[in-house]
C-alpha cells in the first residue's frame, strides 16, 4: 500500500501527465460555464425591445393639410417628428447661408427629397440632451433663426433646422422616409 | 459550527488580506459554503436538496423579477400582458415557463427536503430552531406560490383567489370582515391583484432572509447524518468545498436536466388550461384545483364534509388544513426517541412509510373532483395523517426498542474497528 502511494495518486492512473480526474474537472466547469453563459444572453436579451415595441417603428402621415409655413408634430417610435411646410421665402434664406461656415456642414438640398424641396422633416428631438424645440406648433418661439428653439439650453436651428448657436453638437436629425404619394410620407 | 479541526481562513493575496481585515464577508462564505465548513462523510443524495432548493430559490427571484419588468398588475391589462410576455417579449416565453414550472420544481424539492427531515429525524435536538425555521419557509412559499398564480388573472387564478381567501371567511364572526379585508372588495378585483402582486414581489425576499436564519441555525451544530449519530473526530467529516461542491454541482446538472426538459418540452404539464382565459366573475371552472403542491391539503380541507359536534364543516376543513401544516411545528416535541434517523428505528420505520402512502393519497385525492371514492380516501389519510404525528409518533417513541447503533460516523462507514486494525496491519 505504502510503495503504492508514490507511484500513483489514483487506481491505475499516473502522477505524470493529464489524469482522468483533471479531465472530467476541466469538462465539467467547462459546460457549466458555458451552461451559464447560455442562460445570462436570455436574462439580458429580454430588456431590449419588444415584438410590439418594434412593430411601431413605422408612421405614415397625412400632410395634405399643411399649409406653407405650417408644420405639425407627428409621433414616430413614441418621438416627435416635425413636418414643416417651407415657405419660398424659408427656403431662399437656408441657400443663402454659406455651409462651410457651419457647426454641422450640410445643405437644404442634403436634408429633403428630390422633388419635395419644400417639406423638411427632421426628428423633434434636439441633439443636445434630447428635448423637444419649440417652433413646430403655432404661436411657438422659432430662435433667432427663424426655425426651431430648444428651451432646456438654448440651441437655435435654423429653417433647415441645423444648429446655428447654442449647445447642441449637430443638426436636428433627418429620419428615413419615403413619400408614398404626393400627400402621404411613411417615416421608418 | 465549527470543529476544532475545521481549515481556516487564510488569505493570501494582499488584497484579500486586506478586505479580510475590514469586512471579513469571504471568511463568512468560506466558513459557511466552503473549505472552512466540516460536513459528515457519510451523507446521502438526500442531503442534496436543501442545495438544490436554494437554487430553485435563485430562479424564481430571478426569473421573477425579470417576469416583474413586463407585467402590469391591473385587472385590465394583467392578463394581456401576461400573453405580452409569452409572444412579445424577448425570450419571454422563456422566463414565464421557468418560473411557472420553477416554482413546481421547487415544491418537488422542498417535499423531498421535508421527508428526508422526517425519515432521518433532522428535527431533533440540537436542530429544532433548523426544523421550525424550515416550517416558516413552507409557510411563505405556500403563500407565495398562491398569490403568484393569483397574477396571470386567468380562470383559475380568480377562482383560487376567491376559494382561498373564502377559507378565511369560515373563521366564526370575523370571518366576512377579514376575508373582505383581504381581498379589499367582496371579490377578487383590482385591490386584491395589486397587493397579491405587491406581495409577490416582497415574500421571496423574505424566504430568502428565513433561509439565512435557517443556514445559520444548521451551522451551531453541523448538518446531520444518515446514522444519526453525532460528529465525534476528524475522521467523521470533511470539508464542504470541494467534497460537497463537488457533489451538489453534480445532482444540479441532474435537476437542471429534468427542469429544462419540463420547460422546454411540456411547459403547461402541471398548469390549468382554464388559466388561458381571462377571468371571469360570472363562471366558475367545472373543476377548480389547486396547484399540484397545494393537492394534499386540499384534500384535507375537503375531507370535512360533515359538522364535527359544534364545529361546522367549513370551518373544521379549515382548521384542519392549517393544522395540518402547523403540527410540524410541534414535532420535535411529539418525537421523544433519542435516536435520530429512521435506519435504527424499525418501528417507526414502518410508520413512515404508511405517512408517505398517505400522503400519496392526499396527493392523488387533493386533485380529483370532489366524489366519491376520492372523499372516503381522503377521509382515511386525513385520519391516519393526523393519528401519525399526535398518537403514533409519540407512543412508538416511548415503546419502540431502536437498533444497535455504529459508534461513530466513521465506523459506519468502514467498518467495525476490528477490520480497520487488521487493515492497518496489512
Amino acid at each position: 500500500m505504502a510503495e503504492n502511494a508514490d507511484t500513483a495518486t489514483l487506481e491505475g492512473t499516473p502522477v505524470e501527465g493529464v489524469r482522468r480526474r483533471d479531465f472530467i474537472n476541466i469538462a465539467a466547469v467547462s459546460a457549466a460555464g458555458v451552461g451559464g453563459l447560455a442562460v445570462v444572453y436570455p436574462l439580458i436579451s429580454q430588456m431590449s425591445a419588444s415584438a410590439d415595441v418594434l412593430a411601431q417603428s413605422s408612421t405614415e402621415v397625412d400632410i395634405s393639410a399643411i399649409a406653407p409655413g405650417q408644420a405639425i408634430k407627428a409621433v414616430f417610435r413614441k418621438q416627435p417628428v416635425f413636418i414643416r411646410n417651407l415657405t419660398p421665402a424659408e427656403i431662399e434664406e437656408a441657400n443663402k447661408v454659406d455651409v462651410g461656415s457651419l457647426r454641422d456642414p450640410q445643405t437644404l438640398a442634403e436634408r429633403t427629397k428630390e422633388g419635395h424641396e419644400n417639406w423638411l422633416i427632421t426628428m423633434g428631438v434636439c441633439t443636445h440632451l434630447g428635448c423637444v424645440p419649440q417652433g413646430a406648433a403655432e404661436g411657438e418661439v422659432k430662435g433667432e433663426y427663424g426655425g426651431y428653439f430648444c428651451p432646456c439650453h438654448g440651441s437655435h436651428y435654423d429653417t433647415a433646422a441645423r444648429i446655428r448657436k447654442g449647445p447642441a453638437p449637430t443638426n436636428l436629425v433627418v429620419p428615413d422616409y419615403a413619400f408614398t404619394s404626393d400627400t402621404v410620407v411613411k417615416i421608418g | 459550527m465549527s470543529y476544532p479541526w475545521a481549515n481556516e481562513y487564510k488569505p493570501s493575496h494582499p488584497a484579500m488580506v486586506w478586505l479580510d481585515e475590514r469586512l471579513p464577508l469571504p471568511r463568512l462564505i468560506y466558513g459557511a459554503v466552503g473549505g472552512g465548513y466540516e460536513v459528515p462523510r457519510n451523507l446521502n443524495y438526500f442531503w442534496n436538496f436543501g442545495f438544490l432548493a436554494g437554487l430553485c430559490l435563485m430562479i424564481q427571484i430571478v426569473t421573477g423579477v425579470v417576469l416583474a419588468m413586463h407585467y402590469a398588475p391591473n385587472t385590465l391589462v394583467a392578463f394581456d400582458s401576461t400573453e405580452h410576455i409569452m409572444r412579445d417579449v424577448n425570450w419571454g416565453w422563456l422566463m414565464r415557463y421557468a418560473h411557472a414550472n420553477g416554482a413546481s420544481a421547487f415544491f418537488v424539492v422542498v417535499y423531498i427536503h421535508i421527508f428526508r427531515g422526517f425519515y432521518f429525524g433532522s428535527y431533533k435536538a440540537p436542530r429544532e430552531m433548523i426544523w421550525l425555521l424550515g416550517v416558516v419557509i413552507f409557510l411563505l412559499m405556500m403563500a407565495t406560490a398562491f398569490m403568484g398564480y393569483v397574477l396571470p388573472w386567468g380562470q383559475m387564478s380568480f377562482w383560487g383567489a376567491q376559494v382561498i381567501t373564502g377559507l378565511f371567511g369560515a373563521i366564526p364572526l370575523v370571518g366576512e370582515p377579514i376575508q373582505h379585508w383581504l381581498l379589499g372588495g367582496f371579490a377578487p378585483d383590482n385591490a386584491a391583484l395589486n397587493r397579491f402582486f405587491s406581495l409577490h414581489f416582497l415574500l421571496p425576499f423574505v424566504i430568502l432572509g428565513v433561509v439565512i436564519l435557517h443556514i445559520w441555525a444548521l451551522h451551531i451544530p453541523g448538518s446531520s447524518n444518515p446514522t444519526g449519530v453525532e460528529v465525534k473526530s476528524e475522521s467523521d467529516t470533511v470539508p464542504f468545498h470541494p467534497y460537497y461542491t463537488a457533489k451538489d454541482g453534480w445532482t444540479v446538472g441532474l435537476f437542471m436536466v429534468i427542469y429544462s426538459t419540463v420547460v422546454f418540452f411540456a411547459p403547461n404539464m402541471l398548469g390549468h388550461p382554464d388559466n388561458y382565459i381571462p377571468a371571469n366573475p360570472m363562471s366558475t371552472p367545472a373543476l377548480i384545483v389547486p396547484e399540484w403542491y397545494f393537492w394534499p391539503f386540499y384534500a384535507i380541507l375537503r375531507a370535512f364534509t360533515f359538522d364535527f359536534f359544534f364545529i361546522p364543516a367549513k370551518l373544521m376543513g379549515v382548521l384542519a388544513m392549517f393544522a395540518a401544516i402547523l403540527i410540524w411545528f410541534l414535532l420535535p416535541w411529539l418525537d421523544r426517541s433519542p435516536v435520530r434517523s429512521a435506519n435504527y428505528r424499525p418501528l417507526y420505520r414502518k410508520f413512515f412509510y404508511a405517512l408517505v402512502v398517505a400522503m400519496v393519497v392526499l396527493f392523488w385525492c387533493g386533485g380529483a373532483h370532489a366524489e366519491e371514492p376520492y372523499i372516503m380516501l381522503s377521509q382515511l389519510a386525513t385520519l391516519y395523517y393526523f393519528a401519525h404525528f399526535l398518537i403514533i409518533v409519540p407512543i412508538v417513541s416511548s415503546i419502540e426498542r431502536p437498533d444497535p447503533l455504529p459508534y461513530s460516523i466513521t465506523e459506519s462507514v468502514l467498518g467495525p474497528p476490528t477490520a480497520l486494525e487488521s487493515a492497518a496491519k496489512a
